[in-house]
């Protein structure tokens, strides 16, 4: 390179100016990820077109679709006991979802949510045989559930195994753990609190939907409105960049996984609630369906760009599927058909995101 | 060959020894990335560190900005002996550090990215929740201050040029570093009028008075902007200039090694 000119940029006013826009990568612009963030104001009309943020409008315009479908299929589906009862059976998939978010969030993947509420519940269903409070029972659980996220945690951030790897193992792991707790047998949870957190509510809003809209706000203050959500957001983005910066990458992705063994804790209570019984099973379709909720909400499996409504919209969409489907008397085995079929359609919408 | 100006470079800097690097020693495996990193940076100055490529630059840059510890060596800041292990306590110190990949994350916004790890907060007590208003507030005061045009800190580094981005990087280490910014390559990745700009950023900065360690292997450059240069040769700093009287060939045999330090 030779000298450009130097003496007249000596004092003047150095500017760096350029027109936004027509560089690489202009097109990916107001996705998810910034939670109240202004559109950018220089913005042409063909970039804002190229720009829609499909990945983010692929949950409400699905849900939209379903809405209509069923509704035209069967007069049942837009009543106010239908919808009241697609709200509660979502609910604890929305938790899952939630904790899986935070995880996707920094790049990584949980893949043991299930089995980690199968471990949480029947933690819980031990302490009720055992006579304990109904109070100590789910503290247990949860507690049993955190220490699965803390285990995720170490291993992927300060073990550097791959989050893949190391949540397939704790996935295992945990539900041969409940197993063995429970010796294989379901154990029957009668209790008055239990029994009001499934079937009681405040009007017309049951409990469980309550406690995941509780743990959806709270998640959305805590990623979009909190230093440890910035931090986690960058940290997902680029870790490197992050930890130049003085981010301390291990410590948040640590945090990101016990915050997804904590809510798995907590759907754990609900599970219990609903069933009325603390059972050793597999859960294996929660899991599968607690990454379609994140995928289906637009949220990056690269990191970086998340958002919490995205995937409790996800949730929501993937459990009234389920019901509709139910209501028009399709077979259940032909639910996790339907499934994938939508997450793949999700999965070509966000294609054209980027 | 051009000089910035001619008082600044007629003679000798004067200012006392800010950061003083003796003997660093950094191993990755078996490999020896630096044997004897060595260099002096004068308070007030732009003090460039050339060399070859694998010569040891960035692996110096890193061990004086806390991204790797050095083996071996001795680090003084302001005559006391200091350890960076990690980035936050180079910072804490007021080194900055604008890194050749810029460590910018691309999904954030160009506030965000400025204010990362210093987060502003209100609130309650223990209840704080990020100041986003005052954050996007005086991240374009910081941007205006040093008269770089980045398209609006509401936006995606994502969205920035390359020269852009530069910018925002540059903003943030002249900003939060209040003794010291160690400069990576700024320019390697830029067009010939983005790197004039550049260059009249450091030109900025040394007016006001901030210290500079700039990393570059464009020789015209360094005899454009810095008042002394060190110079590194298979891992080692073998030579010291004042760049009043050096010359590029000069510099090039230092760095060839054509010429013995």
């Amino acid at each position: 390179m030779t000298a450009t000119d130097n003496d007249s940029t000596g004092r003047g006013a150095p500017s760096l100016v350029e027109q936004p826009g027509g560089s690489a990568g202009a097109t990916a612009a107001s996705g998810p990820g910034d939670g109240q963030q202004q559109a950018p104001q220089q913005r042409t009309l063909g970039n804002r077109l190229a720009a829609a943020p499909w990945a983010e409008l692929a949950a409400p315009i699905g849900l939209v679709v379903l809405v209509v479908v069923f509704s035209a299929l069967t007069p049942t589906f837009l009543t106010g006991g239908n919808i009241q009862a697609i709200l509660a059976a979502s609910a604890i998939l929305v938790v899952l979802a939630v904790g899986q978010t935070f995880v996707v969030a920094t790049s990584g993947i949980d893949l043991s949510v299930a089995s980690t509420m199968t471990l949480g519940a029947v933690v819980l269903g031990q302490f009720v045989a055992a006579g304990t409070s109904i109070a100590l029972a789910c503290l247990a659980g949860v507690a049993a559930a955190a220490v699965v996220g803390v285990v995720n945690g170490l291993l992927v951030a300060r073990g550097k195994i791959t989050d893949f790897i190391v949540t397939l193992a704790t996935l295992s792991a945990a539900s041969g753990l409940a197993l063995v707790v429970a010796d294989g047998k379901p154990q029957p949870v009668i209790d008055r609190f239990l029994l009001e957190l499934a079937s009681g509510g405040i009007g017309p809003v049951a409990w469980p939907v309550l406690v995941a809209i509780v743990v959806a706000v709270g998640a959305h203050v805590v990623l979009f409105h909190s230093r440890f959500g910035l931090r986690l957001l960058a940290t997902g983005g680029s870790e490197e960049a992050a930890r130049k910066t003085g981010v301390h990458t291990a410590r948040i992705k640590t945090a990101a996984y016990v915050i997804s063994g904590v809510l798995a804790g907590l759907a754990a209570v609900l599970l219990v609630a609903r069933v009325g019984a603390a059972e050793p099973a597999s859960n294996t379709s929660f899991l599968l369906n607690s990454v379609a909720a994140v995928v289906l909400g637009g949220v990056s499996l690269f990191g970086g760009r998340a958002t919490i409504v995205g995937p409790v919209i996800g949730a929501v969409l993937l459990t009234a599927l389920a019901n509709g489907l139910t209501l028009v008397g399709v077979s259940q085995f032909y639910q996790p058909l339907a499934v994938g079929v939508v997450v793949a359609a999700a999965a070509f919408l966000t294609r054209f995101s980027r | 060959m051009t000089t910035t100006d001619p008082t600044a470079t007629a003679a000798p800097p004067v200012g006392d020894d800010l950061l003083v690097a003796r003997g660093l020693r950094k191993s990755f495996g078996s490999v020896q990335a630096l044997k004897d990193g060595s260099v002096t940076v004068r308070r007030g100055t732009v003090t460039a560190l050339i060399g070859d490529n694998g010569a040891g630059k960035s692996t110096l840059v890193r061990c004086l900005s806390g991204v790797h510890a050095p083996d071996e060596g001795e680090l003084l800041l302001d005559g006391k002996p200091v350890r960076f292990t990690l980035p936050e306590q180079a910072q804490a110190a007021g080194i900055e550090t604008v890194h050749q990949d810029l460590a910018l994350v691309e999904d954030l916004t160009v506030w965000q990215n400025l204010y990362l790890t210093r987060e502003l907060t209100r609130g309650l007590g223990p209840v704080r929740v990020l100041d986003r208003r005052q954050m996007r507030a005086r991240a374009a005061e910081m941007i205006g201050s040093l008269a770089v045009n980045v398209p609006g800190v509401t936006q995606r580094v994502r969205r920035l040029s390359g020269g852009q981005r530069q910018a925002v990087s540059i903003v943030r280490a002249a900003h939060w570093g209040s003794s010291m910014v160690i400069m990576d390559e700024p320019t390697a990745a830029l067009g010939v009028q983005e790197t004039a700009r550049v260059e009249a950023l450091i030109r900025d900065l040394r007016e006001r008075g901030l210290t500079v360690l700039l990393i570059s292997h464009n020789f015209e450059q360094v005899l454009r902007l810095a008042d002394e240069v060190w110079v590194m040769r298979a891992g080692r700093s073998v030579a010291h200039r004042h760049t009043a009287g050096t010359s590029g060939e000069d510099l090039v045999g230092l760095v060839t090694g054509a010429i013995s330090a």
